[in-house]
């Protein structure tokens, strides 16, 4: 059986989620592997959740947030940026591919931009097989 | 923490159940702890819908529910309504297994994500706990940016209603793109007769501050309280003072393009953009004077009997506090010079549809005159383009929507002027949906006699005296070729210039950078995703005259149902610190964007509750953990990430 992964998605409310309602809308099919958790900023999204999903046996962790400058709430994409550094160097240290672990910033209009960066997430996952930490 | 929790799965016609097996979702959620019922049915938005949910919750003696249904953007308002009525909205949460299921994903997977996600909804839900909203003050005032007529309607409104009104234009005078206008169609009223009264009534009426040659340059806050910085750009000349005798314009030395007149007409650098402007009063172009020393030239202040000039004035910054904010900033044509195959730039023959505009208009550059620019003589031979740079992959693929109306305007007044001239349009389709628009355009091809051609063209170039317009007629298959005097296209609308900075500073989304996004493009035509600001005009999207006054008024409407009120409900979902744990290491104090983080006398954090809007970067960036996020904590975020996983 193919290896289809488990990705865990953390979408701030204003753009990357409604950016997804966007696909929707607008019928864009992409794979299914990804499950959004909606969160009301990018940079909400603690370091430790981060680790969390991995730990619970994630494959890949997918972030949307709005695009720089854009933020509703002025800055968080920026925090949310500089601890995706922070965490992708220390999952390299710890064992984990730093690319199970992807940022992006969609905005409420780019419905296909999700549906496309979902798409090849996807796939760089599949290409680099389940995660190591996987039970 | 709710023990007895209820789901509800949507149906939504076909949309849902057409791809979801919704009743193995339902059997698979029966069996999930803490769910005490679960039920499938066709519309839940619908009114036996929702009776569905109140029975339910009496009949089960429910206290959490949870639909599964659209996004949370579209009815999690509906539905929290619902449950109002037995306990907290905060027990009741949607799995958007619609946007984010049924539409993307093949049956079973989609079956699979959605099972996933109301288990993640319950799990949050379980621990969400009630709160009260928190009321804050309004500031019962509004702020208009654009004194188009989309502003001049909105702002006119509001203050006819008994609240202030600041209107923000960035030109010397409000009026916008109708103020160049000559006639409207389909009725052939007068553009300014019937614009220019409603700019005079902006100017006189109590509840609105005009500020013209003005510029938003910052904004921030949250609804019902916005501040505001408004860049008051120096016009050199008092406004209260002028008498628009005209004597400086007439001594001014320097002579420039006229914007006003799409460039095609001079003006002086102390000039007026027209007759009626508002507020009436000479503006001073400080790019084009000589030099704001006396030294250099003086003319104009020396000429002036009202002793109106001051080369001193400064620019200002005013600061304004508002509680709702309409943008209005209308709309641009489509950059010329980027339609090469129309020879645009190179020939003063091929001209836009404003450009045609103003020369039909009784107070531009050749009163009303149509005449063809290389030579001054009346052209006999007129080919209009329609689609110029709209419905084209190539440039902009969207349709412009007034273009096939305004064209058969401009063809019909042109017959009106040159009796004996003959008119061509070149069309893709002729779209005329508004009232009284069909008729207008059987009147044009019938009684004026002007020749339609379906087809595009495909290339203009001069040929001695003359243009040579080579397009196709498809409905005869054969090939066209004009030589006419004058070419006038129909170029495409795009937001103007300066969209995207307002957008920037009002922090909503653009449409491919063009115009401004609404909040539902069905629902919500008029707001944007942020709570407390509207739009109104051709910034949203290309419109004719009665559509932007309308979208003008319900906007000034949804701003009224902001600042008729002393307060207003603010999401209660916000930062609470530990006080007992905290170190006082300061971190969420400089992560914060709203000073909501303020430092006690004992050292340690505190959330000031007003100013908080919830955004959880502070709890994120807590090296101890030791901020809460209400109904988003640690726990709940873990929770779900392990039953999705």
């Amino acid at each position: 059986m193919s290896f289809e992964p488990k990705i865990v998605a953390f979408l701030c409310n204003w753009c990357a989620y409604a950016g997804a309602d966007m696909a929707g809308t607008s019928r864009l099919k992409y794979p299914a592997n990804v499950v959004p958790i909606r969160v009301m900023c990018s940079g909400r999204i603690d370091a430790e959740f981060i680790i969390d999903a991995f730990e619970k046996g994630a494959d890949g962790v997918f972030i949307g947030g709005c695009h720089p400058g854009d933020c509703h709430y002025v800055s968080g994409n920026y925090r949310a940026r500089r601890r995706v550094e922070m965490v992708k160097k220390l999952l390299s240290q710890m064992g984990v591919n730093e690319k199970r672990l992807r940022i992006e910033w969609v905005s409420a209009t780019e419905g296909k931009k999700f549906a496309t960066v979902i798409e090849e997430f996807v796939d760089e996952i599949k290409k680099l097989g389940p995660s190591p930490w996987r039970k | 923490m709710a023990r007895r929790i209820g789901v509800f799965i949507c149906h939504c016609g076909i949309n849902i159940a057409g791809v979801i097996d919704v009743e193995k979702v339902a059997e698979e959620m029966r069996k999930y702890p803490g769910v005490a019922f679960a039920t499938t049915y066709q519309y839940m938005c619908s009114d036996p819908g929702q009776n569905l949910i109140r029975e339910k919750i009496e009949e089960e003696n429910l206290d959490a529910v949870v639909v599964a249904a659209c996004s949370p953007s579209m009815h999690e308002e509906t539905f929290r309504s619902v449950c109002k009525d037995y306990f907290s909205i905060y027990r009741c949460e949607m799995a958007n297994i619609r946007e984010q299921s049924s539409w993307v994903h093949d049956p079973e997977e989609a079956t699979e994500k959605a099972i996933k996600l109301l288990k993640a909804t319950v799990e949050k839900v379980r621990e969400n706990e009630d709160f009260n909203p928190i009321m804050v003050p309004v500031e019962r005032k509004c702020l208009v940016i654009g004194g188009g007529i989309a502003g001049i309607q909105a702002a006119l409104d509001i203050a006819d209603a008994g609240y202030k009104v600041i209107l923000v234009e960035k030109e010397p005078s409000i009026g916008g793109r109708m103020a160049q206008l000559s006639e409207t169609f389909p009725t052939l009223d007068c553009s300014q007769c019937i614009l220019t009264p409603k700019m005079v009534m902006v100017s006189r009426h109590p509840n609105i501050k005009l500020l013209s040659y003005s510029e938003v340059i910052e904004i921030s806050g949250f609804v019902g309280n916005f501040n505001v910085k408004i860049l008051k750009n120096p016009r050199y000349v008092d406004e209260d003072k002028c008498t628009v005798c005209g004597d400086c314009e007439k001594v001014c030395p320097v002579i420039v393009p006229n914007e006003f007149e799409m460039k095609r007409a001079p003006r002086k650098a102390i000039f007026i953009p027209f007759p009626q402007a508002v507020p009436s009063t000479y503006t001073l172009d400080r790019e084009a004077c000589l030099g704001l020393a006396p030294l250099t030239c003086a003319e104009c202040r020396d000429a002036c009997e009202a002793d109106a000039i001051n080369y001193d004035m400064q620019a200002k910054v005013i600061e304004e506090k508002v509680g709702a904010i309409i943008v209005a900033t209308g709309y641009d044509l489509y950059d010329k010079n980027k339609l090469v195959e129309y020879g645009y730039g190179d020939d003063d023959d091929i001209i836009t549809s404003l450009e045609f505009e103003r020369m039909l208009s009784a107070s531009g550059p050749t009163g009303g005159k149509i005449i063809k620019p290389s030579t001054g003589e009346e052209p006999k031979k007129v080919v209009f383009i329609q689609c110029a740079g709209s419905r084209d992959v190539q440039h902009m693929p969207y349709c412009s929507s007034i273009c096939c109306m305004y064209t058969a305007k401009h063809a019909l007044l042109y017959k009106h002027n040159v009796h004996d001239g003959e008119a061509y349009i070149f069309y893709i389709d002729i779209r005329a949906t508004g009232k009284g628009y069909e008729e207008f355009i059987a009147r044009v091809m019938e009684e004026e006699r002007i020749n339609y051609i379906r087809g595009k063209v495909a290339k203009i170039f001069r040929e001695g005296d003359k243009i040579v317009v080579y397009g196709i007629d498809t409905l005869t298959g054969k090939r066209v070729e004009i030589k006419a005097d004058l070419v006038v296209l129909a170029m495409a609308i795009v937001g103007k210039k300066g969209t995207k900075d307002i957008a920037k500073l009002l922090k909503v989304a653009v449409d491919d950078g063009i115009f401004l996004k609404e909040a539902h493009p069905k629902l919500k035509p008029v707001e944007a995703l942020s709570r407390g600001i509207y739009f109104a005009g051709c910034a949203q999207s290309p419109k004719d005259i009665p559509a932007v006054v309308a979208q003008a008024s319900a906007s000034a409407s949804k701003v009224l149902s902001i600042i008729s009120k002393d307060k207003l409900e603010k999401d209660p979902l916000i930062a609470v610190v530990d006080e007992e744990h905290c170190s006082g290491c300061g971190v969420c104090i400089s992560v914060c964007p709203y000073e909501a983080m303020q430092r006690q006398p004992n050292g340690k954090a505190k959330c000031i509750e007003a100013l908080c809007e919830g955004c959880g970067t502070c709890a994120a960036s807590c090296p101890s953990g030791n901020i809460e996020m209400r109904n988003y904590k640690d726990e709940q975020i873990e929770k779900m990430i392990e039953v999705i996983i």
